[in-house]
């Protein structure tokens, strides 16, 4: 999957390479001049050799020549580091807009016409935009093969852009440290063919299609896996960050309601506020502010579902 | 114990003022003492360190769990980190060979202000008390990396304030000794030490002073900010609250830039006294390098956004922060040039020290260029927040600063103790500390360029290889740094006696006593020539 062989996978992989070799080429060569210098002045000068140092208080010509040359060396430097970024402040008009909704600790692609994916897909040859949104906390959406990164903030407008050469699947890392499960907050890009694309884009489900042994709650469980619910809850009783599913439907909570402690029944509608407004009731025991609201990715009728997947744990 | 019979002022290791025992050592304001203060708590504090260090590297030999869970090595890269900047590199070089040496090596019978510089160390206690208690109470330890990111600080349950606000105290430990040194050198040099007669040394301790005056209230501050945000809900840096975390950004490496030259500036100046000692010959170009001490201590102020590439900053202000970052490596490479230089139609004597400062040229070369590739825009939007910035930085603290430490270590020990050490095991255990160094941090250079992001406890079945031999390289490292403290530590007892000058060093510590009596000169010397004056 991923490959340093000169592929190309995406317009900054070029510019990246100018840039690199040509700083780590000089560099190299001014690292292995002067250790060679150093190790030859050790070896030639040695108090064996050279019993008596001459004392030299310094040459100004030596001066002014190491100083202007790394001058003239480093300005090259920051031109190809320049010319290498700037494209990524500009994306062409024409580019397809995909939203990138992160929390901790998933990425949540939306398209435009609504569909979502835990999966980045995208067309090849296609120019992307990505608008960066985070729910809760600094996040950074990190493409290694695409040569590319930018830090998604929490309350700030930003994006990203970038041109997908080569179809396959390529990683994605999240790059800013955002808590307990950062190292596993990570994802792929799937570049397609146009047409597959396409395809997949028409397909009128909102999420990616269930498995076929899909019992009650399939579709349910599949809109949690996209979203991300279980980076901090798990349908096997165990404790993550927060309570497990397995066999919560139905059952006595007890909860911190503005600050006191109040028991409710996890009903339909407790768990729909729990999705939509989770610091209204904190579950006692556990943190508040890290759950956030789902008011802008989850439907109505995809808390129905969720719903269903609960109810459907507690009979295992 | 001092090896001139016509010297009959006791030792300050033998010299007993009003206390006794160990009283006679917390309660003592003269610098060498304080100077063994400092030096014995930040060795503990940087075994901490290195122990969490060697346990981290130990769980990333394989992905998934290994020895720890995910909140474990959160918490511990947060507190090495701590550790590591705030309480063993920041004081580092100013607080113990500073203290020891400064007013020696200016021809002064202390630093200006005595019991400041003990509360400093007082202080210095205080803030590193703090972190150690953040990690024992509330809801668990802090797990917000060193640079206490926000929002993510004001989410976390781990236990924040007490660990921020130990980072406040011992900002205010810095600021005092950086004073301290300022109005010392400013005011106590001997008769004749004009400006431009000052060891090289002192001159980057000076340097160091400016920037730990006028930066560290910076990071105060902001610590501040950050414990009102916590208790008083005032938003400043959650946009929950209406703040905004770059503002944060931008406030925390302010102060924590210019922080990395608080580390380096010195270490510069050790290696510089080092280099012409045993070369024993004049330092090569010394006015430049007084100058580009001062230009680094000023240039320093101005790259803080280079950590900042991938936050949105305006595009304005990515060039302009590329193009300083730039600039501030021309006064770093002019110092290697002059270092180079100096050795030149020297007569080098190969001892432990020099072979330090050999290693550090070499790593620091190292640390320095890749620091150009990261402060170039297009490879930084790659490499940023990966493991190439973790060697990196590990390159120029702990190569840089590091190397220096123990250089100045090997170089010092003699006028500090009144020993020499045994060179053999010396150099072996520097062998292995150069070669672990290289396995470990050099493979973070590839790893990083693959795409591995930094403060990852778990990653991608294509980065084990490299981090497989990353790990190892932190065995063989450790086993070096056994070998040497070990060997210092058993050379107080074994060592021979030292002379006063056992390297024909010219800088006026070499012309006082080893151990030096407690007012350091029987008279406060007349200073004719320049530092390093062989002819
Ligand atoms: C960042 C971690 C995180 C994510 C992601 C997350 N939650 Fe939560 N969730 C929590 C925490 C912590 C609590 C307990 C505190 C509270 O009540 O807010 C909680 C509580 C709940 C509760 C109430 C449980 C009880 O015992 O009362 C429900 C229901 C719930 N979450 C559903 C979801 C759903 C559905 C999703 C995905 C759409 C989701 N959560 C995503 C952290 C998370
Ligand atoms: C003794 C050997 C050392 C080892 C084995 C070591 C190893 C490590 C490791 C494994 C990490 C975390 C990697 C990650 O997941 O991001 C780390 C982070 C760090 N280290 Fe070291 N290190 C050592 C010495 C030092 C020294 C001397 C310093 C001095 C400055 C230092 C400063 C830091 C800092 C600032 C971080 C970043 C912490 C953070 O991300 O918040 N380390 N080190
Ligand atoms: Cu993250
Ligand atoms: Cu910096």
């Amino acid at each position: 999957m991923y490959s340093t062989t000169g592929i190309e996978a995406s317009n900054y992989v070029s510019t990246f390479n100018t840039a690199f070799y040509f700083i780590t080429g000089v560099s190299l060569l001014l690292l292995v001049g002067l250790t060679f210098t150093m190790l030859y002045f050790v070896f030639r000068y040695n108090k064996k050799k050279n019993l008596v140092a001459t004392q030299i208080e310094g040459n100004t010509f030596l001066e002014i020549l190491w100083t202007v040359i790394p001058i003239i060396l480093s300005l090259v430097m920051f031109y190809f580091g320049w010319a290498g970024w700037k494209p990524t402040t500009r994306p062409p008009k024409d580019a397809m807009n995909i939203t990138s909704v992160a929390r901790m600790w998933s990425f949540l692609f939306v398209y435009e016409n609504g569909k979502q994916s835990p999966e980045l897909i995208v067309p090849v040859n296609t120019p992307i935009k990505i608008n960066l949104v985070s729910m809760d906390v600094i996040h950074s959406l990190f493409i290694p093969d695409f040569r590319i990164k930018a830090d998604i903030i929490p309350g700030r407008e930003k994006f990203m852009w970038f041109l997908p050469q080569i179809e396959g699947k390529y990683k994605i890392f999240c790059a800013e440290y955002c808590g307990l499960q950062h190292s596993s907050m990570h994802s792929t890009v799937n570049v397609m063919s146009q047409e597959k694309f396409k395809a997949w884009y028409a397909e009128s489900a909102k999420v990616a299609a269930v498995g076929e042994n899909a019992g009650p709650g399939a579709a349910g469980e599949a809109i949690m896996r996209a979203q991300g619910c279980f980076a901090c809850h798990t349908p096997d009783g165990t404790k993550l960050i927060g309570p497990s599913y397995l066999n919560l439907y139905g059952t006595q909570q007890v909860v911190l309601r503005e600050g006191k402690e109040i028991t409710v029944t996890v009903d339909p509608e407790y768990i729909k506020r729990s999705i939509l407004e989770p610091n209204a009731d904190i579950t006692k025991g556990f943190p508040a502010n890290l759950m956030q609201s789902y008011r802008s990715t989850l439907s109505d009728d995809d808390i129905a579902k969720i719903i269903e997947y609960l109810k459907s744990l507690n009979d295992k | 114990m001092s090896t001139q019979k016509d010297i009959e002022e006791p030792s300050y290791l033998d010299y007993k003022g009003k206390y006794r025992g160990i009283f006679s050592w917390i309660l003592s304001t003269d610098h060498k003492r304080i100077a063994l203060l400092y030096l014995f708590s930040i060795l503990a504090f940087f075994a901490t360190g290195a122990t969490l260090g060697l346990l981290m590297k130990f769980e990333l030999i394989a992905p998934g769990k290994t020895i720890m869970t995910a909140q474990t090595y959160n918490a511990f890269f947060t507190l090495h980190g701590i550790i590591m900047i705030f309480a063993v590199v920041i004081p580092g070089l100013p607080a113990v060979f500073g203290n020891f040496l400064l007013p020696i090596m200016i021809g002064a019978k202390d630093v200006a202000f005595p019991r400041l510089n003990l509360l400093s160390w007082y202080f210095y206690v205080m803030g590193v008390s703090l972190v150690l208690i953040s990690q024992f109470t509330g809801q668990g330890p802090p797990d917000t990396g060193w640079t206490f990111y926000a929002p993510y600080s004001f989410r976390t349950t781990g236990n924040m304030l007490p660990a921020v606000f130990g980072a406040f105290v011992l900002g205010f430990s810095s600021i005092l000794t950086g004073l301290n040194f300022l109005v010392t050198i400013h005011r106590m040099r001997a008769p004749g030490m004009k400006w431009l007669k000052m060891p090289l040394f002192p001159w980057t301790l000076y340097a160091t002073g400016w920037i730990q005056l006028l930066a560290t209230p910076i990071i105060g501050i902001t610590l501040l900010m950050i414990i009102a945000e916590k208790t008083l809900h005032i938003g400043f840096f959650d946009p929950a609250l209406g703040g905004d975390p770059i503002l944060y950004q931008h406030l925390f490496w302010t102060y924590s830039h210019p922080a990395v030259y608080i580390m380096i500036l010195p270490a510069m100046g050790a290696i510089s006294e080092i280099i012409s000692t045993f070369s024993h010959k004049t330092l090569f170009g010394y006015n430049f390098m007084v100058a580009s001490s001062l230009a680094i201590a000023f240039v320093g102020y101005f790259v803080w956004g280079h950590h900042m590439f991938t936050s949105g900053m305006s595009s304005t202000a990515l060039y302009a922060f590329s193009l300083l970052t730039f600039l501030v490596a021309i006064p770093s490479a002019i110092k290697v040039f002059n270092w180079i230089a100096t050795m030149h139609k020297g007569s080098i004597d190969l001892q432990t020290p020099f072979y330090w400062a050999m290693g550090f040229i070499f790593v620091f070369m190292i640390g320095g260029f890749s620091g150009l590739i990261l402060g170039s825009l297009a490879t930084n939007i790659h490499l940023h927040n990966t493991h190439f910035v973790l060697a990196h930085f590990h390159f120029i603290v702990f190569g840089g600063t590091g190397f220096a430490f123990f250089g100045a270590m090997h170089y010092w020990y003699p006028k500090m103790t009144g020993k020499m050490y045994d060179s053999r095991w010396a150099n072996i255990g520097l062998f292995l500390f150069l070669t672990g160094f290289i396995v470990l941090y050099g493979t973070m250079f590839y790893l990083g360029y693959k795409g591995m992001p930094r403060r990852y406890y778990d990653y991608d079945e294509i980065f084990h290889t490299g981090n497989i031999i990353s790990t190892m390289g932190s065995w063989v490292l450790y086993s070096g740094l056994g070998i040497i403290i070990i060997n210092l530590f058993a050379s107080l007892k074994s060592g021979a006696k030292a002379p006063s000058n056992p390297w024909g060093g010219k800088t006026l510590e070499w012309s006082v006593p080893s151990p030096p009596p407690v007012e350091n000169f029987k008279e406060i010397p007349v200073v004719t020539k320049g530092p390093y004056s062989y002819k």
